[in-house]
């Protein structure tokens, strides 16, 4: 739209704001499991996923030496050593002896414990504890520290996830539910809308309204009678009713009143001259839509595949009816889920997979949006 | 896992050969049997007719059987079941209607259905017609509508894992690592656990979707917009009209129809929403919807068929209007054809 007279600056300026507002809000929940799937797992609890280019503080707990370890200087009794051991050294930046106050001192100043005894720990965790009286007792004191770690970005995650988790599996097995389920609806669908566009017979508009009609029919409706049909099936021949070939049937099913609908209104579009001059020319009705319909619906036929592809690798209650739930069936979406209740805090893996189950539809939404985008104009009536 | 790879080429070439072979087979085979080359013309003309009469059919036959086996045989049958027990055996008349309008999860359903159903698709519609007239007026409009529209390709289960980590809960005064509570302990709030807070984890779980939807909205809103005529709105300029007064008298009007196939899309999946529930809350603390609760029928204690089947017609009842009224708009549409 050209309308842009009387439009003051600072109206432009805030349409730019706000437009800036609205992609924020819409990135930032997707940027944050990406950012978090490639965090280091301890990092991603110890600081939200936004401060993850700045050192991550914890707080931490260790103990010092035993009394056993004391040595007697001034007359003085002394414990000294690094609390971090043998570890990488951190930063620290404040300790404390007791839970309820872990960070009371700053790290570097000698804390007055009482009792004449003081500590100092230093941010490269070397500490030094005297005392007035010997030390005594089994167990050494108790320190709280809060240290810094530097940001630290991994792909362990990703390792862990694909080849420990089983995401790796789920992800062949989404592969192998998606293609089939995408290639098989796209024929049976193109002949059935060029017949329904270009040729006549008795019942054809019956049949287009009851395809209509289908498009809406909500996929509860189908899941209980197929369900019985399937272990009907699978008992009568002695066969598993969870099946592959099961779920890409169904799919196939479900795909085809939106093919259809998509494709009829497309092929009842190409120009009807030449059909016409094709027909005079001799050619059949199967010649016509093999040399002529199918090249021409290359875009839309592109449009549906892209939709069936995002709608069965995306789908969860179709796979969780008719797949079954083991390492050699179970697609990516259901195992998302399935992880969600067994790893539920673990957000390094929760994350991880998320982003491994959205990386395929993100791919294929953005090298083909422009298909994506018209199939969405013309057959906006689907339900989903 | 090879053999699994094996067999999905296997079943994509026999599935496309198949299909090749019979849409071939078939139509060659109308032609050997009612010839209309090389036999006398009154024969060659009826048989020409019969070839009419039989090859549509040869081609709508697979879609059709198809669908009758995947849509409209199970639409019969879960009528059927819905006055049938849980094994499906025994007639029970209208025993599964009344135990659900008796059921007190049954009625959190439909009430949060309903809640769904009146802030989805509105604030889908809403967002999606904002943003849609927003980025028109901007040079970078189109990268900001493709990031927009870019949650449309997540599945709900992948944005649920997004949400929930938005959401996540730590104790009060602990380092938040869930953004939204995050930022209300910067402002000096209490976090809180989102998803169970009662009544108002619905309206959290409702953003996802809405998260997810509005890139629908803004898609096919956006170029509704672009075909609003150009002399329209300069002369609405001409005669002083501020960008309010354009924008709800004279572009909202002028796609009333389109904003009438968004909302009604966008219900449709309202009702059907089930992915959201099950993973974020799994219908606890009163989340519970009809679609989750039919899959939770489904398998509930080996699976009671009857009640599922029952709460599946209720969510089809609800679709009935916008089918028939599909259906209207379309034969309106393709009348002349």
């Amino acid at each position: 739209m050209a309308v842009s007279t009387g439009k003051s600056f600072a109206s432009r300026f805030g349409v730019h704001i706000a437009v800036f507002l609205f992609v924020a809000i819409w990135t930032i929940p997707t940027l944050g499991i990406l950012v978090s799937s490639l965090r280091d797992k301890d990092q991603i609890i110890a600081s939200g996923w936004w401060n993850s280019f700045a050192s991550s503080t914890q707080t931490e707990a260790g103990r010092l030496p035993p009394a056993s370890a004391q040595v007697e200087k001034d007359g003085k009794f002394v414990l000294e050593g690094n609390i971090f051991g043998d570890d990488p050294a951190r930063d620290i930046s404040a300790f404390g002896v007791k839970s309820s106050a872990p960070t009371q001192y700053p790290a570097g100043t000698t804390a007055d414990l009482g009792d004449g005894e003081t500590l100092q720990l230093n941010p490269d965790g070397s500490f030094v504890m005297t005392s007035t009286k010997p030390f005594e007792g089994e167990r050494g004191q108790r320190v709280y520290y809060a240290s810094s770690a530097p940001p630290k970005f991994t792909t362990d995650n990703y390792n862990t996830v694909l080849f420990s988790e089983g995401i790796g599996r789920s992800f062949m097995n989404s592969l192998t539910v998606t293609i089939p389920a995408t290639v098989i609806p796209i024929l049976i669908a193109a002949f059935a809308a060029y017949a329904l566009a270009w040729m006549r017979f008795p019942g054809r508009a019956l049949l287009i309204a009851v395809i209509i009609g289908l498009l809406v029919v909500p996929l509860q409706m189908s899941l209980i009678p197929l369900l019985k049909l399937y272990n009907g099936v699978g008992s009568f021949f002695g066969v598993p009713s969870k099946t592959y070939l099961g779920i890409w049937l169904a799919h196939t099913g479900f795909g085809l009143p939106f093919a259809i609908y998509l494709l009829r209104s497309y092929i009842a579009g190409l120009p009807r001259e030449i059909m016409e001059s094709a027909r005079i020319d001799g050619a059949s009705d199967f010649e016509i839509f093999v040399k002529i319909v199918l090249p021409l619906s290359f875009p839309v036929l592109a449009s549906f595949a892209i939709f069936q592809f995002l709608w069965v690798w995306n789908d969860l209650l179709v796979a969780m009816v008719f797949l079954g739930t083991e390492g050699d069936q179970i697609v990516l979406t259901a195992k998302l889920n399935a992880l969600l209740g067994s790893r539920g805090g673990d957000w390094e893996i929760l994350t991880t997979s998320a982003f491994i189950t959205i990386v395929v539809p993100l791919i294929v939404f953005f090298s083909l949006q422009r298909y994506f985008v018209r199939g969405l104009l013309a057959g906006s009536v689907k339900g989903g | 896992m090879a053999a699994q790879i094996f067999s999905a080429i296997f079943v994509i070439v026999v599935g496309v050969g198949g299909c090749v072979a019979y849409f071939w087979g078939a139509n060659k085979l109308v032609d050997i049997i009612f010839p209309s080359r090389g036999v006398a013309g009154a024969a060659a003309i009826d048989n020409l007719r019969r070839q009419g009469m039989i090859r549509p059919w040869l081609f709508v036959g697979p879609a059709m059987i198809i669908l009758t086996i995947y849509l409209i045989y199970p639409v019969v049958e879960t009528l059927r079941l819905s006055f049938l027990d849980r094994g499906g055996a025994n007639f029970v008349g209208f025993a599964n209607y009344e135990w659900a309008f008796g059921d007190r999860e049954f009625r959190t359903s439909i009430l949060n259905n309903i809640i769904w159903l009146a802030v989805v698709p509105a604030a889908c519609t809403f967002l999606g017609l904002i943003i849609a007239v927003l980025t028109d007026k901007i040079w970078w409009g189109t990268i900001a509508k493709s990031l927009i529209f870019l949650p449309l390709a997540i599945s709900f289960v992948g944005a649920s894992v997004i949400w929930k980590f938005i959401y996540e809960y730590r104790g009060a005064g602990q380092t938040q690592i869930g953004l939204l509570n995050a930022i209300i302990q910067y402002f000096g709030g209490q976090p809180q656990v989102w998803i169970s807070l009662p009544f108002w984890n619905n309206f959290f779980l409702m953003i996802i979707l809405i998260w997810i939807q509005t890139g629908f909205a803004m898609v096919i809103l956006s170029s509704a917009l672009r075909g609003i005529p150009e002399e329209t709105l300069e002369a609405a300029v001409i005669d002083g009209a501020n960008p309010f007064q354009i924008f709800w008298k004279i572009m909202v009007p002028q796609i009333w129809g389109t904003i009438a196939v968004v909302w009604t899309t966008i219900t449709i999946l309202v009702l059907k929403v089930f992915d959201i529930v099950l993973t974020m809350t799994n219908g606890q603390w009163n989340s519970q919807v009809l679609a989750n609760l039919m899959f939770d029928w489904m398998f509930r204690g080996g699976g009671d068929f009857g009640r599922g089947a029952t709460i599946a017609i209720i969510i089809m009842i609800a679709v009935i209007p916008i089918m028939i009224w599909n259906i209207r708009q379309a034969n309106k549409e393709t009348g002349g054809h």
